[in-house]
């Protein structure tokens, strides 16, 4: 019993760490720089289809299937996500900061599509099955597997972090919240404004990519259904409840609503008869909608603020001075 | 070649028209990409639906439908009040949530609630509807050749009609009406227009009213002649973007070319990539025109 239940908090928390990576790379993108991201779905989706083509072993009516090492797929799946990012970037982040928006919104449906109807490529409706899953041969032993894969996914959380942490604490961060509070006085000091942005949006979305690579692994399996706007949706819930801004925020928002998702999809399913099912979880993406505004309106900065800091060197400031708001 | 695609095209483009007014004003006059403004369409054919239906009921016998078309006077009735409650739809959005948003003066916060207020309004029809498409009708109809091998229904020929007198009106209502001039002067230069004495407020709840009840109109268009879904709005939401965009951000009859035009090229594009890349066809145009000319076709800023 106390072993199914931790195997049941590891495999619970393998499932939040990887919301939490996507959360840290838009962390990267929102948070400190203020760039509207719509599209999560469709980098998440890109990460997991190109881990899962060179990964899985040969498949007959599909392209690929290289069978490489799960190594190679993650970081392909980063690269692939970020040069995706620099051709989108590229052409919106010129433009007003709704463009982004409703760009990145449009990629995530033609991802979509396309792993919908390209069948030769993606699978089609079916998606992509035999997907090699780290620790594989751990899997008669559910603790065992379900604990090594969390120590893993949690040791990637941690490097993508600790990256993360120094390079938003270092110059370049300060760069990038210069140029989200004031792009004109950050233009007069020298720095590009355009430059910056994109380096955020690609590396935010690479980081996506490699979270969505992560996720087909230990599922085993992709299909078009996993990246539906719903995903881009709990993300951004789970960034602001934790706070934009904060990368321990990103992470703990991501659990915190992991949680919240993953206990009332358990109570709907208990509560309502197995024919209102459906009916029952638009209940639950309406009440996750009226939180996320709700949030919005009464508490912006979510359960961690972003700390005002100008640079460790110079320390916090008081707490009294008024506080930035992104 | 067959061009019924061009019938079929210029359909869809008025209805994508229809709703792109109301992202392109909502755009220009509240500065921010409404995501909501799909739900609008949707929430408007099932108030539409749902009115016919009780109209039916405290009639109490069945109504014939009107001459050649598939529907009788309930549904234009209940499409009118459907339009009404549509508009008070998107204003109590705004007395809930935007207004709200509006005075910390970030745009971008806005885009982000409109999102959440979009997946909450469509999952709440879908709570309250189920996912099961419904009919306004089941009747069949007999298409009209016009000529070069293009066919209409009758249904679609009188909505056709309709939405021009729409536009039409809309048109008017901006060039000739003071409430029109004061939202072109909020659109242009919002301190410039207070200072001068144009109640802002009521400029906006113009907006909302009238954005939502064309999102309605279009709403009801989609229904009569595809059928009703609570993911209809949302299916149409990047054509809308697309459309307002293409047409130039603030400008009308440009989001009504738009409009025309991405329906074309969607109808046009079929054929060629298969329906199920229907819906990529909008981001095609939209990229397009971010590459060539992000001030779109009739308009003056990005």
């Amino acid at each position: 019993m106390t072993f199914d239940l931790l195997a049941y908090a590891a495999f619970f928390l393998t499932n939040a760490l990887i919301f939490g990576i996507i959360c840290l790379g838009l962390n990267l993108q929102w948070g400190q720089t203020g760039l509207f991201n719509v599209g999560i779905a469709g980098f998440v989706a890109i990460g997991a289809y190109t881990s899962a083509l060179l990964t899985t072993p040969d498949a007959p009516g599909r392209f690929g299937g290289f069978g490489m090492p799960i190594v190679v797929g993650w970081l392909a799946a980063a690269l692939v996500t970020g040069i995706l990012a620099l051709v989108i970037g590229a052409l919106t982040l010129r433009l007003r900061s709704d463009y982004l928006a409703i760009t990145t919104f449009g990629v995530a449906i033609a991802i979509q599509l396309t792993a919908l109807n390209f069948q030769r490529l993606t699978g089609g409706p079916f998606g992509i099955a035999f997907i090699p899953r780290p620790f594989a041969s751990l899997q008669g032993n559910a603790l065992a597997f379900d604990v090594a894969n969390f120590v893993l996914v949690a040791a990637v959380t941690l490097i993508v972090f600790v990256g993360l942490e120094r390079l938003v604490r270092g110059p370049w961060g300060r760069v990038l919240r210069s140029i989200r509070e004031d792009e004109t006085a950050a233009a007069a000091i020298g720095k590009n404004a355009r430059v910056y942005r994109l380096q955020a949006f690609v590396l935010g979305s690479a980081v996506m990519g490699l979270a969505g690579a992560v996720q087909g692994h230990f599922i085993g399996f992709i299909a078009p259904d996993n990246y539906l706007s719903t995903i881009t949706f709990q993300v951004w819930v789970m960034l602001i409840v934790g706070g934009a801004g904060n990368n321990r925020g990103a992470l703990l928002g991501a659990v915190f609503v992991w949680g919240l998702w993953s206990g009332s999809s358990a109570l709907t399913a208990t509560i309502f008869p197995p024919d209102q099912q459906a009916r029952a979880a638009s209940l639950q993406i309406v009440l996750i909608g009226v939180l996320l505004a709700f949030i919005l309106v009464v508490r912006p900065r979510g359960l961690l603020a972003e700390p005002a800091t100008v640079s460790r060197f110079v320390g916090r400031k008081s707490k009294h001075e008024p506080k930035i708001q992104g | 070649m067959n061009l019924q695609f061009i019938v079929d095209g210029l359909f869809a483009g008025a209805m994508i028209g229809l709703g792109a007014i109301g992202v392109t004003l909502t755009y220009s006059i509240l500065r921010f990409a409404n995501f909501a403004h799909g739900e609008f369409i949707a929430w408007g054919a099932y108030a539409a639906l749902t009115l016919t239906g009780l109209i039916g009921f405290l009639v109490g016998h069945d109504i014939a439908p009107l001459g050649p078309f598939s529907f009788g006077w309930p549904l234009l009735a209940a499409g009118i009040i459907a339009m009404a409650l549509t508009g008070l739809l998107a204003l109590a959005l705004d007395v809930i949530l935007f207004s709200r948003l509006r005075a910390r003066g970030n745009a971008i916060i806005m885009v982000m609630a409109s999102f959440g207020a979009s997946l909450a309004l469509r999952s709440l029809l879908e709570f309250i509807f189920t996912d099961e498409p419904q009919y306004f009708s089941r009747e069949i109809q007999i298409a009209i050749p016009l000529g070069g091998g293009m066919r209409l229904t009758p249904d679609q020929l009188l909505l056709f009609g309709l939405a021009a007198v729409l536009v039409i009106a809309m048109f008017l209502v901006m060039s000739r009406t003071t409430i029109g001039r004061s939202m072109r002067a909020v659109s242009e230069n919002p301190t410039l227009a207070s200072v001068v004495g144009v109640d802002v407020e009521r400029v906006i709840r113009a907006t909302w009213l009238l954005g939502g009840a064309l999102a309605c109109a279009a709403g009801i268009m989609v229904g009569i002649t595809v059928q009703v879904r609570p993911y209809m709005g949302f299916d149409l939401l990047l054509p809308l973007f697309a459309a307002a965009i293409l047409g130039g951000i603030g400008s009308m009859p440009g989001a009504v070319a738009g409009g025309l035009i991405v329906g074309l090229a969607e109808a046009a594009a079929v054929p060629l990539v298969g329906a199920g890349y229907r819906g990529a066809v909008a981001f095609a145009v939209l990229i397009a025109v971010l590459i060539v000319k992000p001030t779109g076709l009739f308009g003056l800023r990005e």
